[in-house]
């Protein structure tokens, strides 16, 4: 790229800065596969109901344990099987996409929020508040992230929501550190001193001048929390901290199947393959991100 | 450098106090009243009541209550267990040897296979190798732990029968813990088989605990090898016409270690949150299972206790890893 003439914010450059994004993004072959298993994902949570056999809490009481339809004693009305109780595995997995995809977009969204509101807050205030905010974020992230999930929960009591709170809180020191981090070095540019001198107040600077210019590291970084929070929520599903039965949440549905691991390994299995499918989709997406975003890997 | 340290110092403090405060509130916004929460007695009489009201010091204001808490935090005064009647401290420190052993053995596990995979990725860059190294990196980096335990158990405990399920020792041994080292122990006892059986108990955790590690490591061995990689001084090395061996393994490896030390040193928080799920799943008796398990009995001095030691184990070996790499890398110094 040539540095040109500095035509930022107009229509023509948003959509050449998209086509040179997806250019890039396009490189990373893990990337554009990612994207793709994602946005399957995404379907399967949106239209969960449509696209499932049963419904995720209905017992076959005459078929339980039942084994995947290619295995001997299979059936085709179950292709994946049934769990202990004989409700159909492939339909509490479907449903299981709505809890992880719930949990990621609120998580990201509320820890993302918070965490930009209080990084452009501590970038652009005077030094002791910024001081008190990233002492504040340094007592949390103290704390092993899982311990303090599951402290927070024991705390609010055991539930879905309680845990996308807590996770929301532990990932939110993440965001406040990059964005801290990227207006300091945007608040001394040229463009940021122009438009303060043109007499733009405060709250203008930070969220329409500079927040803009900081979002390649938090988008990256909402990517990869968006899969972090999936594997916390599981985790703490599985250590019963988080969805509660009878919720077909991937991570709970594990921690239900635990005590039938060498009887019916399918239980097991088919939860954690989709749990590891979805993250490392979302992880392959992120990589790719950050390579098209940042200008510095840009060569490699 | 000494104005470095004072200034790392000064971010130590008022952070150390920060978790103090929040495992100080934690007992008081529990759901509940916080004297029956913090006698775990139940049904108490008035009388019962209003003592105990004195003796947690309730009825002096708040910051004396903070003030008394963390003079007694610093005296190693944590409070007592509901359940076992022993005082926290003594409890974290007889858990403590088996969380230290496993993450040590999980830590050497990553290094060990982490490390290599890295820089003979970053060397064959492109190449078939690194691209299926990096894959199976990423996956390792995404692995859902606790599910990949069951699998490993389903795998080696069930269908082949190589290891055990749970537990640290086989019930047949008895020694005396002299280190709390289960490895260390089971030679100094001179049974036969007693240190066969730790090492058979070590392995499944280990790989379970170092998967992520490992994953984190070998990125970042690789990231950090074709950055050096890449510099005049490599260029000149080789121009000398030094074997790949040496140019890789001390020239650019040496510097590569850098933010690899970094990594290792900056993992001991995930291996604590990994420790969590992987001594539930074993049964591992460490300092993980006990706070799930207190949480669960709701044996609340423990899990504010925990929270505390735990919070400040970290803090301490972050603060010695940045110090560490001030020392050996000058631009840190610089930039603050």
């Amino acid at each position: 790229m040539t540095a040109g003439p500095d035509v930022r914010g107009t229509v023509p450059v948003r959509q050449g800065r998209l086509a040179e994004f997806w250019f890039y993004f396009r490189e990373n072959r893990g990337a554009v596969i990612g994207l793709y298993v994602f946005a399957v994902f995404v379907v399967v949570a949106l239209f969960a109901p449509l696209l499932a056999p049963y419904d995720p809490t209905e017992q076959f009481r005459q078929s339980t344990l039942l084994p995947p339809a290619w295995a001997e004693g299979g059936s085709w009305a179950f292709p994946l099987g049934t769990d202990p109780l004989g409700r159909d595995m492939l339909s509490r997995l479907i449903h299981g996409a709505r809890f992880s995809f719930f949990v990621g977009i609120v998580v990201v969204v509320v820890a993302a929020s918070g965490g930009i509101l209080l990084g452009l807050i501590a970038g652009f205030a005077p030094k002791w508040l910024d001081t008190l905010i990233m002492r504040l974020m340094d007592v949390i992230l103290a704390f092993p992230s899982l311990l303090l999930a599951l402290v927070l929960v024991a705390i609010l009591g055991p539930s879905l929501t309680n845990a996308m709170i807590a996770i929301a809180l532990v990932l939110q020191p993440h965001y406040v550190r990059l964005t801290r981090a990227s207006v300091l070095s945007e608040r001394t540019r040229d463009y940021v001193v122009a438009a303060r001198v043109a007499g733009a107040k405060l709250p203008r600077l930070m969220f329409v001048t500079v927040l803009p210019n900081c979002l390649a590291p938090i988008i990256v970084q909402a990517a990869l929390s968006f899969s972090t929070a999936i594997l916390d929520a599981a985790a703490l599903g599985f250590l019963g901290m988080g969805a509660q039965p009878p919720t077909p949440e991937w991570g709970t549905m594990l921690a239900e199947a635990r005590e039938f691991i060498l009887r019916a390994w399918w239980v097991v299995t088919f939860p954690g393959v989709a749990i590891l499918v979805t993250v490392l989709a979302i992880n392959l997406m992120g990589d790719g991100l950050r390579d098209a975003l940042d200008p510095k890997l840009k060569r490699s | 450098m000494i104005r470095y340290l004072l200034a790392r110092l000064l971010t130590f403090l008022p952070t150390f106090l920060g978790v103090t405060l929040i495992s100080f509130a934690f007992i008081r916004v529990l759901p509940g009243d916080p004297i029956v929460v913090m006698a775990g007695e139940r049904g108490l009489t008035e009388e019962r009541y209003a003592e105990l009201y004195r003796q947690f010091g309730f009825d002096q204001p708040l910051p004396v209550q903070f003030w008394n808490y963390l003079t007694g935090v610093l005296q190693g005064d944590l409070g007592t267990s509901y359940v076992t009647k022993r005082p926290v401290w003594d409890e974290f420190f007889a858990l403590f040897p088996a969380t230290l052993e496993l993450s040590l053995c999980a830590i050497v596990f990553a290094v060990a296979i982490g490390l290599p995979a890295g820089v003979i990725a970053a060397v064959n860059r492109g190449k078939l190798f690194d691209r299926v190294l990096m894959s199976t990196a990423l996956v390792g980096y995404s692995m859902p732990i606790f599910w990949w335990a069951l699998l490993l158990i389903i795998v080696f405990s069930g269908n082949l029968g190589w290891t055990p399920v749970s537990g640290r020792m086989d019930l047949i041994y008895y020694f005396p813990q002299v280190t709390g080292f289960m490895l260390i122990d089971s030679l100094l006892s001179g049974q036969d088989g007693a240190f066969g059986s730790a090492v058979r108990h070590l392995i499944l955790p280990t790989i379970v605990l170092g998967t992520i590690p490992l994953a984190v490591i070998a990125r970042q061995t690789r990231s950090a090898m074709l950055e050096v990689l890449s510099e005049d001084y490599i260029r000149t090395a080789r121009a000398k016409g030094l074997s790949p061996l040496r140019v890789n393994g001390l020239h650019a490896l040496r510097n590569a270690m850098i933010p690899v030390i970094t990594v290792i040193g900056l993992s001991v928080g995930t291996l604590l949150a990994g420790a969590i799920l992987t001594e539930t799943i074993f049964s591992w008796p460490g300092i993980g299972k006990w706070m799930v398990d207190s949480i669960f009995r709701r044996d609340y001095p423990v899990v504010q206790g925990g929270l505390l030691l735990i919070a400040s184990m970290v803090m301490v070996v972050n603060l010695t890893v940045d110090i560490v790499y001030s020392l050996i890398n000058p631009k840190i110094r610089a930039r603050k």
